[in-house]
C-alpha cells in the first residue's frame, strides 16, 4: 500500500515541475524583489513591474546614449527569443528565459550588464523599475 | 554564421605574404580566465601580442567608452586583465611574434585598433571590403569569422578548423 507521504511527495514534484516549466526562480525572484524594494523606496506609488512597460522599453529608440546603439534591439534584435550579435559580430545568446533558463540568475552578472548597456543605450543608468519591468518582460517570454 | 561566412573567406584565396607557421598557432591561446571572460563575452579575446603595451593600458583606461560602446569593469577585473595585457604585449620580452606584430608602428603612436596596425593592414589587403562589413562578418574585428580557429591563437588563410 503506497503510504502518505509518498503521495504527498509525489504531489510535490508534480507542483515543482510545473513551477520550473513556468519562469519561477528563486534566485530572479530575489533581484526582482530587491529592484521592487527600490522602486518602491523611489516611488511610494509603485504597485509592480510591468511586462508591457518592459516591452517598451526594449524596443524604444533611446536618446542620450552613444549613435551605434540607441535600442535594446540594436544588439539584442527586435525578438527577444532570437540570437543577438554584439557591435563586434559575436552571438548573443537570446534574452527570452524561455530559450535562455539562466537569464537574470546571476545578480552581479544582472548589474554589469545593465550598468554597461543602459549607459550605451540611454546615457545613464536605468532606475530599478526600468530594469524590473524589463527582466519581467524576458521572463514571459 | 560561420558556416556562411566561410565560402566567402575560402573564395578570397591566398592572402599574400606568408605570416603563420605551417598552419600552426602564431600566438599562444590566451588562458588567462578574466581576459577570456570579460573580453571575450562581446568579441574574440584578442591577443595581446598584435598591440603594445601602451596600447592596452590607454584602452583598459577608457572602458566607459570601448569604441562606442561602455564596457565597464570592476576595477578589479579591470586591473588584473589590464596587468594581462600589458605583460604578453607585443614589446614585451616574451611576446611570441612580438615584433612582426608591431613593426612600422612609430613610438609616439598608440594604436587602439589591431586593424590599424601595418601588420594586419599587409596581411588583409587583399581581402576586398565587402567581406569585411558582410552581414555575416560585419566588422574586421570579426577575426573568428573567418579565423575558425583564432581563439586558439591560429590565424590561417580561412576557414582553418586546426
Amino acid at each position: 500500500m503506497r503510504s502518505l507521504p509518498s503521495i504527498l511527495s509525489l504531489a510535490l514534484v508534480a507542483i515543482a515541475g510545473v513551477a520550473v516549466a513556468g519562469t519561477v526562480n528563486p534566485a530572479r525572484d530575489a533581484i526582482l524583489a530587491s529592484f521592487a524594494a527600490t522602486a518602491k523606496l523611489v516611488d511610494p506609488a509603485f504597485t509592480g513591474f510591468s511586462a508591457e512597460r518592459g516591452h517598451a522599453f526594449w524596443t524604444a529608440a533611446h536618446t542620450g546614449g552613444k549613435p551605434d546603439t540607441p535600442s535594446c534591439t540594436s544588439c539584442h534584435t527586435p525578438d527577444p527569443m532570437a540570437e543577438g550579435q554584439t557591435r563586434a559580430g559575436k552571438q548573443i545568446a537570446p534574452m527570452a528565459v524561455s530559450k535562455t533558463p539562466d537569464r537574470f540568475t546571476d545578480s552581479a552578472k544582472v548589474e554589469k550588464w545593465f550598468g554597461r548597456n543602459c549607459n550605451s543605450v540611454l546615457g545613464r543608468d536605468c532606475t530599478a523599475t526600468e530594469k524590473g519591468d524589463v527582466i519581467t518582460y524576458l521572463a514571459g517570454k | 554564421m560561420k558556416r556562411l561566412a566561410l565560402p566567402l573567406c575560402l573564395a578570397i584565396g591566398l592572402l599574400g605574404p606568408g605570416v603563420h607557421a605551417e598552419g600552426g598557432a602564431i600566438v599562444p591561446p590566451i588562458e588567462h580566465a578574466a581576459t577570456l571572460k570579460e573580453c571575450g563575452a562581446c568579441h574574440l579575446a584578442f591577443p595581446p601580442q598584435m598591440l603594445p603595451a601602451r596600447s592596452w593600458k590607454k584602452l583598459m583606461g577608457d572602458l566607459a567608452n570601448h569604441f562606442g560602446e561602455s564596457a565597464s569593469l570592476p576595477e578589479a577585473a579591470r586591473a588584473e586583465i589590464t596587468a594581462y595585457l600589458a605583460a604578453n604585449a607585443g614589446d614585451a620580452a616574451i611576446a611570441k611574434n612580438g615584433r612582426r606584430f608591431l613593426r612600422g608602428i612609430d613610438a609616439a603612436e598608440t594604436p587602439l585598433r589591431i586593424t590599424e596596425t601595418p601588420f594586419w593592414q599587409g596581411v588583409h589587403e587583399e581581402v576586398p571590403n565587402p567581406y569585411f562589413t558582410s552581414a555575416k562578418v560585419k566588422t574586421p574585428a570579426n577575426c573568428a569569422a573567418c579565423h575558425r580557429a583564432a581563439a586558439k591563437g591560429v590565424f590561417g588563410e580561412g576557414g582553418e578548423e586546426e
